[in-house]
């Protein structure tokens, strides 16, 4: 079974790390990154960057475009997609395209700030 | 994390939302951050015990308030303080009173606690000071220390420009859009101005100076989450981040300028670059310019060059022409001279400031720029007046150093040239 990891942290705090205290943690975080790569066990890596640089798609007819992070409470995270895109109206392309093939809820647009691809996982 | 490195966190984090809450129940700025002192002191006995309260700032504003209303009491009836067991049972007024104060209260709670620190009355260092004691909760300790003043004088400050605002009438009713955008354009103006102070220091004081450009990301970012939709804020939080970026690269050990040209770009912050750009995406897509997007838009030029000879200085020169129409200085035309150069050569650019001297007759910059300018086109004894009356107007030891190392290499290319011509 594969799982999925889903990081949540004070956003404020986080950002205010300075460079070394940052670079520490990633640091931490690597090591066991490295054991689970070495055991073919890890997938995918993405740190994202912060909520302020997020778009929301509201899957309506027409799709609405809000600026910020996805932000209801009624609605529960299903499922994610990483997709390479030139910039965020291609982005927005995409999300607009899986919209209509499964309307309703919403996709919230987060760029990627790190990414490592990690192995094929057995 | 430690408890008290956690909740020193938190407490810093729920600062603004807390003081702008009870600065709206008060009305007065002193209750309000009296009022936050000591909800921040019962925090740090209560919560290491009880565990953190799902929402902190909710806790703080109403332990803040009734301790507020206590002393009230208490100094009218001169009755004994209740004592901690009876705020003790928290929870459910914690969830009714978050309940009650919705999203958008707080958002103009926190513009409205940033907004009195603008007071158009106060100068600029003024209103700086005041926002980084009242909305960061900076120590007066910290603040003299990053603007390089003593403890005294840096107090004496604050406190002056608490009376100055304490005398203004406050608008404590929910602001209407017009009213609203303005506010957001003071803040704005003030939160860059934090960060120059931090960005304009020296090589020497850079580091002591720091966690004013910090802050300054701090509350650009906070503002940003309050109004996600407002383009020129994201332009501004771009703006900041980009700059920011190039922090590392910007001094040489001797702690002297290092010109954009020279920098050793793998230097640059790249989560920090990549944010940036990522805002400013964001915000063209509003297709509603203004001076922070456009600035941004040009840091972002720099950012996206490998290379300084990859940099796109034709792009540079339209967008400082853009910025020229709807922020028109003789700064923003002395920094278009450098793109004209580029694309256009020294000439065309020196023919673009000539006009600017009489304005900008006391500013190191034009100087510079200009001698650097004639260096171009050889004409190497004017390129040293203007580089002598640089020195002259420097305001920092870095900035006479940046001048004093062109000169040197004029200096020394022309003795090459005459060596040469001698041989």
């Amino acid at each position: 079974m594969l799982y999925a990891l889903l990081c949540y942290h004070d956003e404020d705090v986080v950002c205010t790390w300075s460079k070394d205290q940052d670079a520490a943690v990633m640091a931490k975080l690597a090591v066991i990154q490295e054991k689970l790569a070495k055991q073919g066990r890890l997938g995918p890596v993405a740190r994202l960057l912060p909520t302020t640089a997020a778009t929301t798609l509201r899957k309506e007819d027409p799709p609405l475009v809000i600026d910020g992070p996805y932000a209801e409470t009624k609605e529960q995270l299903l499922g994610f997609y990483l997709v390479d895109c030139a910039n965020l109206d291609e982005a927005l392309e995409v999300a607009r395209e899986l919209g209509e093939a499964n309307p309703g809820g919403s996709y919230e647009i987060r760029p990627v700030g790190t990414f490592r691809p990690g192995g094929a996982l057995a | 994390m430690t408890d008290a490195a956690w909740i020193d966190a938190a407490l810093t984090s729920a600062r603004p939302q807390a003081v702008g809450a009870l600065l709206r129940y008060f009305r007065d700025l002193d209750t309000a951050e009296e009022a936050f002192q000591n909800a921040c002191l019962r925090a740090l006995k209560s919560w290491p015990q009880n565990g953190p309260p799902r929402d902190p700032a909710a806790w703080l504003i109403m332990v803040g308030r009734n301790a507020a209303i206590d002393e009230v009491r208490r100094v009218r009836r001169e009755q004994p303080l209740p004592d901690d067991e009876a705020i003790s049972d928290l929870d459910d007024a914690e969830s009714a009173l978050a309940d009650r104060l919705d999203g958008s209260h707080y958002r103009d709670d926190i513009l409205r606690l940033l907004f009195i620190c603008c007071h158009k009355e106060l100068p600029a260092t003024q209103q700086i000071a005041l926002a980084l004691r009242v909305v960061s909760g900076l120590t007066v300790k910290q603040i003299a220390r990053a603007f390089l003043v003593s403890e005294a004088a840096m107090e004496q400050r604050i406190t002056r420009a608490k009376a100055r605002v304490a005398q203004a009438e406050v608008p404590f009713e929910t602001p209407g859009a017009v009213e609203r955008s303005e506010r957001l354009v003071a803040v704005a103006a003030m939160i860059y101005l934090i960060y120059n102070e931090g960005y304009s220091a020296s090589g020497e004081t850079a580091e002591l100076r720091q966690p004013l450009s910090d802050e300054a990301i701090r509350l650009a970012r906070l503002l940003l989450r309050l109004f996600p939709g407002e383009p020129e804020i994201m332009g501004l939080t771009a703006l900041l981040l980009l700059q920011h970026a190039r922090t590392a690269a910007r001094f040489d050990a001797e702690g002297a300028l290092i010109l954009l040209e020279d920098q050793d770009r793998t230097l640059w912050n790249q989560p920090m670059i990549a944010e940036g750009l990522a805002l400013i995406d964001k915000a063209m897509r509003h297709r509603r310019s203004g001076p922070y997007q456009i600035q941004a838009a040009i840091a972002a030029l720099h950012a996206r060059a490998a290379r300084p000879e990859d940099t796109d200085w034709t792009q540079i020169d339209l967008l400082y022409g853009a910025l020229e129409v709807v922020q028109p200085s003789p700064v923003v035309t002395l920094n278009r001279a450098v793109a004209v150069s580029k694309v256009r050569g020294a000439q065309a650019a020196l023919d673009l400031i000539a006009p600017l001297e009489g304005r900008l007759a006391n500013y190191f910059y034009f100087f510079g720029v200009r001698g650097a300018l004639l260096m171009q086109l050889g004409r190497n004894d004017e390129a040293r007046t203007a580089f002598d009356r640089a020195i002259a107007l420097a305001h920092s030891s870095a900035e006479a150093a940046h001048i004093r190392m062109q000169l040197d290499r004029l200096m020394r290319d022309s003795a090459t040239a005459q060596a040469r011509a001698s041989q």
